[in-house]
């Protein structure tokens, strides 16, 4: 296998795997299972692409929630209000439309988020993301025709398992081209150390504008995805406490480490499940979700500050197994 | 023509006058030192000439135009290129990825290149490779390319350093006491190096340097600061011989 296309032949196989395995879970799992497995899928685009801001570039966004709810409001929007529902290839076409509205929309709000805040160092983009996501959340409560604080109800159920984890490929193969190739270097250098990045000719502020947009779109079609699955949204789904959960996952699965991320969100999005069969004197533990997520935070930060991946390097690890080939450092060509 | 010049520069800090009123001219292909005691202002003359501090007053001219107001990327993409005093390296990249960002801005991958990735993608990275491969073995440094940088000795650090600025193809290099750390084989090893690079890359360097064997041994025309003004400059031997700069000096060790 080349170098060049391998990352085609893993995104093939992983296209092929998702179709594959589409066919026996949609056969023998049951719907409450099969909402669990979606949700996985959906949590770990929101992850995977929020860890481009925050784990690539070091930009520390609150606000991915917001970008979340304009991808849902308006792919649900579109479906619901100008398209209708729809069979077969055109329900499928009319999908992939309304997803990638979504994602635009997103993309373009984070445009318009992201070129002022961005030019500021650190907290302030926490603050103004987080007020972001605050505001979008109030005007879509206020906004009638979206259904108000009763959100839109009656989205038709588009959303599949090879939707869902046929975007997570797509997503994965973006992040790990981006990674290995010059824009993903200009992404770590600038998380890094900025000045040193602008010392030798990066524009700090675009590569983490691009950044932030990319990670926008994404979130937008992951907010598509979630209202084609839930058929109803409501803004108060898509409030503080989400941005933060999906924060939460980034940490935990390891700032930049898009396998460490994509763990963390299928944990914590499985967690609450396993939890609510956990009964303690009549109270679900499901109950206690934000308390067994800061005590997780709290002890991997004691324990494993890298995150779960965090550092994580498969060439290194496979290494350790090898003979110890000192090598003999070569000498200065002028000295 | 000079290639880089810099006139009635301040800078202040509040009340404190880090810089005050320095002109001073860089021929091409010149080297050329910046000396003083501990807080004369060097390093915030650096700050200024790449763009990280804004000048209270005056101007800078590279080739001829001004850079006063300019982004730190768009003066090192118009080839003023930097080390630091503190080491700036990129801790969790490797030596050559660190070294690939300053080919960053000369690569013609844009985003969507980046992603799909097409054949003219991998054949510039080809050439890339082969140029950083070039440099990291000039500098000795070719058996660590794929070793973290924060894993790095101090003076391999310092050398990644150099080859990372020269990576963007600079017509001016300025150092930051290169031979800070190193030991006296090290610094022997670095003013060849430097030499070198000048001679080869066709480019003038500019070093701040406390080692005055560094200094003295190959700078052609050494410039001092004490408290932000420039009290002296000429060749190693005008300024050696110079009073004020020999109070200065003694003022710093009495
Ligand atoms: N960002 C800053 N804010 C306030 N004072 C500064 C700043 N940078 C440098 N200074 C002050 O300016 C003076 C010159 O510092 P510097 O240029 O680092 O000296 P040198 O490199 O010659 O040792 C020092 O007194 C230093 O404390
Ligand atoms: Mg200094």
């Amino acid at each position: 296998m080349s170098k060049k296309n391998r990352s085609y032949i893993y995104l093939l196989v992983g296209l092929v795997a998702v179709v594959g395995l589409s066919f026996p879970l949609e056969a023998s799992v049951n719907s409450y299972d099969m909402r669990i497995i979606i949700n996985i899928g959906i949590s770990m685009i929101l992850a995977a692409s929020l860890n481009l801001i925050n784990g690539f570039t070091g930009q520390f966004s609150l606000g991915h929630a917001g970008f979340m709810a304009i991808g849902a409001y308006t792919a649900s929007a579109l479906t619901t209000l100008v398209f209708g529902s729809a069979e077969g290839v055109t329900q499928e076409l009319l999908f992939l439309v309304v997803l990638l509205a979504g994602g635009i929309t997103a993309a373009i709000a984070g445009l318009l988020i992201g070129i002022p805040s961005l030019r500021l160092k650190g907290d302030y983009l926490a603050i103004v993301t987080l007020g972001f996501g605050e505001i979008i959340r109030v005007i879509l409560q206020n906004i009638e025709p979206l259904g108000g604080s009763l959100g839109i109800s009656g989205i038709p159920r588009y959303t599949t398992f090879i939707w869902t984890f046929g975007i997570l490929a797509v997503l994965i193969f973006i992040s790990e081209n981006l990674m290995r190739s010059t824009y993903g270097r200009g992404f770590l250098a600038t998380r890094d150390d900025e000045i040193a990045a602008e010392s030798v000719g990066v524009n700090t502020t675009k590569y983490k504008v691009i950044a932030f947009v990319i990670g926008a779109f994404f979130a937008g079609v992951a907010g598509g995805l979630y209202g084609h699955y839930n058929s109803l949204i409501r803004p108060l789904d898509f409030g503080f406490l989400k941005s933060v959960e999906i924060v939460v996952m980034v940490i935990l699965g390891g700032m930049g480490s898009t396998w460490g991320v994509l763990l963390a969100a299928a944990l914590l999005t499985y967690l609450p499940e396993a939890l609510r069969k956990i009964d303690l004197f009549g109270v679900s533990l499901s109950d206690f979700r934000m308390t067994i997520y800061s005590l997780a935070l709290i002890l991997l930060m004691i324990f494993r500050p890298q995150g779960l991946l965090g550092n994580f390097n498969p060439k290194e690890f496979a290494g350790r197994f090898k003979k110890n080939g000192q090598s003999k450092k070569s000498k200065p060509a002028v000295s | 023509m000079s290639l880089l010049h810099i006139n009635n520069l301040t800078m202040r800090f509040g009340g404190l006058t880090a810089v005050d009123a320095v002109t001073e001219t860089i021929e091409p292909l010149s080297l050329a030192g910046l000396i003083g005691p501990n807080g004369a202002g060097k390093t915030t003359v650096f700050n200024m000439i790449t763009g990280v501090y804004q000048p209270t007053e005056g101007e800078i001219l590279f080739d001829a135009l001004s850079i006063v107001g300019s982004n730190p990327h768009e003066i090192a993409n118009q080839g003023i290129a930097r080390t630091f005093q503190n080491i700036r390296l990129f801790p969790s990249l490797s030596v050559f990825d660190n070294v690939r960002v300053g080919f960053n801005n000369a690569s013609k991958t844009g985003l969507f290149g980046s992603i799909l990735q097409p054949g003219r993608y991998w054949t510039e990275e080809k050439e890339i490779a082969d140029k950083i491969d070039h440099l990291l073995g000039m500098f000795g440094l070719l058996d660590n390319r794929q070793e973290l940088a924060k894993n790095l000795s101090y003076g391999d650090q310092r050398r990644v350093e150099i080859v990372r600025a020269m990576a963007t193809d600079p017509k001016l290099l300025l150092l930051d006491e290169p031979a800070a750390g190193m030991n006296p084989t090290e610094k022997v090893e670095l003013m060849n190096l430097i030499r070198y690079l000048r001679d080869e890359f066709k480019i003038a360097i500019l070093l701040i340097e406390h080692d005055m064997k560094v200094v003295m041994g190959i700078c052609e025309k050494i410039a001092v600061l004490d408290h932000g003004a420039k009290i002296a400059s000429g060749t190693p031997e005008e300024v050696k011989n110079n009073p004020e700069v020999i109070k200065a000096y003694l003022g710093e060790s009495g």
